[in-house]
């Protein structure tokens, strides 16, 4: 049995551990709620652009851009949004064990893909296996904003017009709710599902419908990517908070079993020396 | 006299709400635009350039770093990457960004993708500049 003195080390060491993860909790919990604000002052601006994007795409049909359509996949892209940080329970190992399977299936040869990736746990990974990288952004704010992004959403939108890859996927993580958080996989390039569903008002355009999809459509496109990161950042808040506290319910259970075993010892020793003295006592009479 | 509801919305969220503007003038890339309440429905992507909204008598103005300008006749909205009141904008940044992009301009040739960015930098950052009025 292990001593008392040892039993107790392991008690403090359990309670300092169960601080840290206790404040990191807490610290989590901050920045889900200030990543939901963002997500949600986001919204009007997406609703807004995808209901203009939306009733130019369905009201005309002579409107083409080689945004909109699909063309023989030479190359494809994978924009994978991972975390800086480990210590978020499943979150970044998910994502990134379903996008190298996804690659492994459909691709033979490294001349096929490329990844494109946020966040240096992702980075690592990749580098690691040796994939193509096309191009990555690590130390991104846990608050970030457009303009942070704006460098490698452009270059995503502008690689795919210039024929540099034919295809590209998102793979990030969907906010649903603070248990749980979606592995999500999205074709954002070519766009093929803006929905012709309503349009609700049909526009005069000014100065024609190509040379406003030729603008519209990289700005719809970087935003959607702006959308996921943001949805990605509340996802790892949400999901280190989680961890965390599991984390912290863990210590708590081991402090139990352990301080249970520390009076069992201190009993034992007790006994141990009543019965010495009484036995001592014994053998003088 | 009639208005109609004036919103400035960037992926960073609104930046300007006006519910009884009179009058919106801006420079759209086919050329400058005057919006009165009651105009047909029109998309119009804008240059980076001021806004100007005119509101009971005063006039509100706003750098917007292009993006777009959606009319109905009672709203106006104007979708921008990035947009600023004069107020929250960092004059001493955007002089910087400024000299960056001139030392740019000068380094690169005319046709290169380096070049174009940093011409929209310098637009950028002349505009900021421009709208702070300082």
């Amino acid at each position: 049995m292990a001593s008392l003195r040892d039993i107790k080390s392991r008690i403090t060491s359990t309670k300092k551990m169960k601080q840290i993860t206790k404040a990191m909790e807490m610290v989590s919990a901050a920045k889900l709620n200030r990543a939901e604000n963002n997500a949600k002052s986001f919204v009007p601006y997406m609703d807004k652009i995808q209901e203009v994007v939306a009733s130019i795409a369905s009201g005309s049909t002579n409107a083409r851009h080689p945004m909109l359509q699909s063309r023989p996949v030479k190359k494809t892209a994978y924009l994978v949004i991972t975390a800086d940080k480990g210590l978020a329970g499943p979150y970044n190992s998910s994502i990134l064990r379903h996008v190298y399977r996804t690659i492994q299936e459909r691709h033979k040869s490294t001349d096929e893909y490329t990844v494109i990736v946020v966040g240096k746990v992702g980075l690592q990974f990749f580098k690691n296996r040796k994939m193509p990288i096309e191009d990555s952004i690590v130390g991104l704010n846990d608050q970030p904003e457009f303009a942070d992004i704006k460098a490698i959403a452009s270059d995503a939108v502008q690689k795919y017009a210039d024929g540099v890859y034919d295809e590209l996927y998102m793979y990030y993580n969907h906010f649903v709710s603070v248990i749980q958080q979606n592995l999500t996989e999205k074709k954002l390039l070519p766009l093929t599902d803006i929905g012709g569903t309503s349009a609700k008002s049909s526009y005069e355009y000014e100065p024609s419908e190509e040379e406003i999809l030729e603008e519209l459509l990289p700005q719809y496109a970087e935003s959607l990517i702006y959308g996921a990161l943001l949805d990605a950042k509340a996802s790892e808040h949400a999901s280190r908070m989680t961890a965390m506290k599991s984390a912290t319910d863990n210590a708590d259970e081991i402090i139990g079993s352990l301080s249970l075993s520390y009076n069992r010892a201190r009993q034992a020793a007790i006994t141990q020396e009543i019965t010495e003295i009484v036995g001592g006592a014994a053998a003088l009479e | 006299m009639k208005t109609f509801t004036v919103s400035v919305v960037t992926p960073d969220g609104p930046v300007y709400e006006a519910a009884d503007a009179e009058m919106v003038s801006t420079k759209a890339t086919s050329g400058e635009l005057g919006i009165l309440p009651g105009h047909v429905p029109l998309v119009a992507p804008l240059t980076i350039n001021a806004v100007r909204v005119k509101k009971g008598g005063n006039t509100q103005i706003l750098a917007v770093s292009g993006g777009f300008l959606e009319v109905r006749p009672d709203k106006v909205t104007i979708l921008a990457q990035a947009a600023e009141l004069p107020v929250d904008i960092n004059v001493d940044r955007a002089r910087a960004a400024k000299e960056r992009a001139e030392r740019r301009l000068q380094g690169s040739k005319q046709d290169d993708i380096d070049f174009k960015r940093a011409d929209l930098a310098l637009n950028r950052a002349i505009n900021r500049i421009d709208v702070s009025g300082k």
